[in-house]
């Protein structure tokens, strides 16, 4: 992700000519995003305190039935989303940051881009593609009950699909670039002179791993959780995919609400808390994260 | 280098640690290009499923160019039309909102960086709810947005409106602007403001200093951004699928389309040209972005 600079506060403000300069330019950015972004999100945001009326659409008078069904008899699957985004964060943790070591001991520069260029290009392939091939692997009659019913480990076809773990195995598939990125950023500035301290004075390796190498990538650490959480929690096409109905995800929840005879209110509460749960991750990151280090 | 030069701890964490920092990496590398290899290979399978090997064929490819798709019990002749027309629709949705949304998102960056006006600082943080908010709530948001408004003009102009080309452009370039002006204005936070100055000591007005100083520098930024756009875009599946009308599936719904009803053996040799497509894609474009930052 590009982290943003803040142009330094003399930029541009040396010739004063009007306290407002520059609005006019701004304006059709504003009246887009006020528009077509933060009006319907606003519309959302009433539409989940509004009844269900014909056809699943929006009517008065307000009420709060929209969120106690959405901790009512959907908590279980708020839970699962809550608990297969953490799972998927762990599990991109755990082979993202080896692999960003991996890649910034590469001596030589253009084998670190290559290795860099190749956990990135099946970044850059369409998200279904890539879902698809997890479903051709994990099937029924998919590659991994062929061979293992070929070799006679299992004499039935296991079921991998429709599960939550396949959903789990999709994200961390389909996000583990988003772990491997800001971590590699930060090993790349890590400044090993700290390592090297930490050995002349006494320090084991696991000491100098815990107690100066995680502390330093912290920062990358949290901005490469937050962007593997944030996506997979609000995940759609990968539990429809992979999920079917017992790998369920808030996503699936929302969609099936605003598809046919749905309940648009209802979607809408669902919406609103999936929305405060990522606001959440966002804001973390934000606190901790690598922007605020650099 | 690892930071185990000096002799001291385990020699076993050691030997751990190291053998650790090769294997699951190369874990992670199969893991990540084992199920795109599959699906290349077995676009080449005779029996059309990946539960057994039946032999080199080129079968599936030919379908696609000849227009017969093996999809169920009989051949059918009008897919690839299909197929083609999801790609143009995808083609134009993605060109049409790059170009709105580098416009518009470039003179936002300017604003932002060389403006002052009030507001600044939540247009800021406004500016990064897209990037963040998930794609289904931005889509559910625009449905019920576009769905409201539709009634609105009905019940007033009497004339009826429905979604199409122009609410799906509507909501991508919705949350590219986001992403264009982060892009730009990271290349504008780098760019000598000075540089402008000199240009208007020297008799340049604004519009001058902008066409001739501040855009060529830009430019490199806007690219990228652009580039992005596109991407995000062309890519886009859940935002489309909110807002499209009738007669406006993109690749990727065409592609959730077939994923969803009866998969035809044909897909793993789309999905291929689609990988192979994307990735050439990559390459050309970080070949630019290499000779770009190489012309500064």
């Amino acid at each position: 992700m590009t982290s943003p600079q803040i142009p330094s506060p003399s930029a541009g403000k040396t010739t004063p000519k009007s306290p407002v300069r520059g609005f006019s330019l701004a304006l059709p950015g504003i009246f887009w995003m006020l528009v077509f972004f933060l009006l319907p999100l606003i519309f959302v945001l009433v539409a989940s305190f509004m009844s269900r009326g014909r056809g699943g659409v929006p009517e008065w008078p307000l009420t709060t039935a929209n969120f106690e069904r959405t901790f009512g008899v959907f908590l279980p699957v708020v839970l699962r989303s809550l608990r297969i985004a953490f799972l998927s964060t762990l599990f991109c943790l755990l082979l993202g940051y080896p692999l960003a070591f991996f890649i910034s001991t590469r001596t030589k520069t253009r084998n670190r881009q290559l290795a860099l260029f190749f956990i990135l290009l099946p970044f850059w392939t369409n998200l279904l593609v890539r879902t698809y091939a997890i479903q051709t692997i994990l099937g029924r009659e998919g590659l991994i009950n062929t061979m293992l019913l070929s070799v006679g480990i299992i004499q039935e076809p296991l079921t991998m699909l429709n599960t939550s773990g396949a959903v789990l195995l999709g994200l961390v598939y389909t996000y583990l670039p988003f772990m491997v990125l800001p971590v590699y950023a930060a090993v790349e500035r890590l400044d090993t002179r700290y390592v090297e301290a930490a050995f002349d004075l006494g320090a084991n390796d696991w000491q100098a791993f815990w107690r100066v190498i995680v502390p330093l990538t912290m920062p990358g650490v949290v901005a490469g959780c937050t962007l593997v959480f944030i996506p997979a929690i609000g995940s759609f096409v990968t539990p429809d995919l992979l999920g079917g109905t017992r790998g369920l995800m808030i996503g699936n929840l929302i969609q099936r609400q605003f598809s046919g005879n749905g309940n648009i209110p209802l979607g809408s509460a669902v919406s609103v808390v999936l929305m405060v749960v990522v606001l959440l991750g966002a804001f973390i990151n934000v606190r901790f994260g690598e922007e605020r280090s650099s | 280098m690892t930071p185990s030069e000096q002799a001291n701890g385990g020699a076993w964490v050691r030997t751990l640690g190291r053998s650790l920092m090769w294997v699951s990496p190369l874990v992670s590398y199969f893991f990540l290009w084992a199920p795109i290899a599959v699906l290349i290979v077995f676009s080449f399978n005779d029996s059309g499923s990946v539960s057994e090997w039946r032999g080199f064929t080129v079968r599936w490819y030919q379908n696609i160019i000849n227009n017969t798709f093996a999809s169920g019990t009989g051949t059918t002749r009008f897919q690839t039309e299909l197929l083609l027309n999801s790609v143009y629709n995808s083609l134009f949705v993605a060109s049409t909102a790059t170009v709105v949304s580098s416009i518009i998102g470039t003179t936002l960056a300017l604003a932002l960086a060389r403006g002052r006006f009030p507001g600044k600082r939540i247009l800021d943080a406004i500016l990064y709810l897209p990037v963040v908010i998930p794609d289904i709530t931005q889509g559910i948001s625009l449905a019920v947005f576009f769905r409201i408004l539709f009634e609105f003009v009905d019940t007033v102009t009497g004339q009826r409106v429905t979604s199409g080309f122009a609410t799906i452009i509507i909501g991508h370039v919705a949350f590219n602007i986001s992403f264009v002006t982060i892009v730009v204005r990271a290349r504008l936070a780098t760019m000598d403001a000075r540089l402008e100055e000199a240009a208007g000591d020297l008799g340049a007005n604004s519009l001058q200093a902008f066409w001739f100083v501040t855009l060529p520098i830009l430019l490199p930024g806007i690219a990228a951004g652009g580039l992005l756009a596109f991407t995000l875009s062309l890519d886009d599946f859940v935002v489309t699928f909110f807002t499209a009308g009738v007669g406006t599936t993109t690749l990727p719904m065409f592609v959730y389309g077939m994923l969803k009803q009866r998969v035809p053996p044909e897909i793993n040799a789309i999905s291929t040209i689609m990988i192979v497509v994307s990735m050439v894609l990559v390459g050309v474009s970080l070949l630019l972005q290499g000779r770009l930052a190489e012309g500064e």
